[in-house]
């Protein structure tokens, strides 16, 4: 069945809007007010405290196999921290990840 | 002192290494939204106003799903609501800028700009705000502009690319490769511990809700660690 066009639309523009007022909260609202030490403290844990979460459960329950355990991408996703932490670049834990996921792929012959 | 335009040119280098990551990911929004019957008026126009790809992959899987229109909406903005945080973040650095600046920059407030400009402003604390605003809007210049591009041609090749380059994973493998360089500490492992852990025992929980939950739990862990361990330090040291 297919996505109805009101939906859709009125999706693009609620989200846009909202997504857009979410950004520009403290940027446009607060603008010079400066903040607490604690609170700073808090924000600079934002990406590791929200990306990790957000992905955790496609690399254990992955979508692409129903939501059962798949070997291939869970190493492939301990492989892209493995390298990303030991290298401390993005580019090679991407390419190394992207490489175990592909390799372990074809080893389990799917 | 570098001049703005540097700055800008300087940002614009640092923020390259995220392409590899943008275009795949723009890529595969075009097909999959080309897949799901969208137009390609349709599919660009939703990258170019929502403009935030993890919140529109939601959204796309939920209407897919026939979802109620409130569900859709409180879950793709519940995954945006970590820009939240980008906007503090970011406010001290350049919340005085003029109006029009700071809402084009919160248009451009992703996650590659945030973190490339957050590390940036952290390194050089001299910098003047022109400098920081030419910074911000170097880092975003070859994200943003590749993000539609890669969104057109994903949406042209539609379902010409096939399910075994698992390019589901594409998402996941970025996000991972974003945080492992930035674990460098005690409390950063215990932060990403608790936002792995928690998101997956909440994971039940309606909207989006339990990776709320969890990102809160994991900076309140980390922060307080950072501060018992910096309290600790500084007693060992007098």
């Amino acid at each position: 069945m297919a996505i109805d066009k009101s939906t859709l639309w009125t999706v693009i523009v609620v989200l846009g809007i909202g997504t857009f007022m979410i950004r520009f909260s403290f940027l446009g609202l607060l603008g010079n007010r400066t903040l607490p030490g604690w609170l700073l403290r808090t924000l600079r844990y934002t990406p590791m405290a929200v990306l990790p979460g957000l992905v955790a459960p496609a690399v254990l329950w992955p979508a692409a196999t129903g939501g059962e355990v798949d070997p291939a991408r869970l190493t492939a996703a301990l492989a892209t921290i493995a390298i990303g932490v030991i290298t401390r670049n993005l580019m090679s834990a991407i390419i190394g990840g992207g490489a175990t996921l592909y390799a372990m792929l074809w080893l389990f012959g799917q | 002192m570098p001049a703005p335009s540097s700055a800008s040119f300087r940002g614009c280098r640092h923020a390259m290494p995220f392409l590899i990551v943008v275009v795949p990911f723009a890529m595969l929004f075009g097909a999959l939204a080309t897949d799901a019957g969208l137009s390609l008026f349709e599919v660009i126009t939703f990258s170019a106003v929502v403009f935030a790809g993890a919140s529109q992959f939601a959204a796309l899987q939920l209407m897919q799903d026939h979802a109620p229109l409130l569900v859709i909406l409180a879950t793709a903005l519940a995954v945006n609501l970590r820009m939240v945080m980008y906007s503090i973040a970011l406010s001290p650095h350049l919340g005085p800028a003029p109006l029009g600046i700071r809402a084009a920059i919160a248009y451009f407030l992703v996650d590659q700009s945030y973190v490339t400009s957050v590390a940036e402003f952290d390194r050089n604390p001299a910098l003047t705000l022109p400098e920081k605003i030419a910074y911000f809007f170097g880092t975003i210049t070859p994200v943003a502009l590749l993000w539609y591009i890669a969104t057109y041609l994903g949406a042209r090749l539609g379902r010409t690319i096939p399910p075994d380059y698992a390019l589901d994973f594409a998402v996941p493998i970025t996000f991972l490769a974003i945080i492992a360089p930035m674990i460098r500490t005690v409390p950063h492992v215990a932060a990403t511990a608790v936002s792995i852990l928690g998101a997956l025992a909440l994971f039940k929980l309606p909207y989006g809700t339990g990776l709320l939950v969890a990102g809160v739990l994991a900076k309140a862990t980390g922060a307080t660690l950072e501060y018992l361990l910096d309290r600790k330090a500084a007693q060992n040291g007098d």
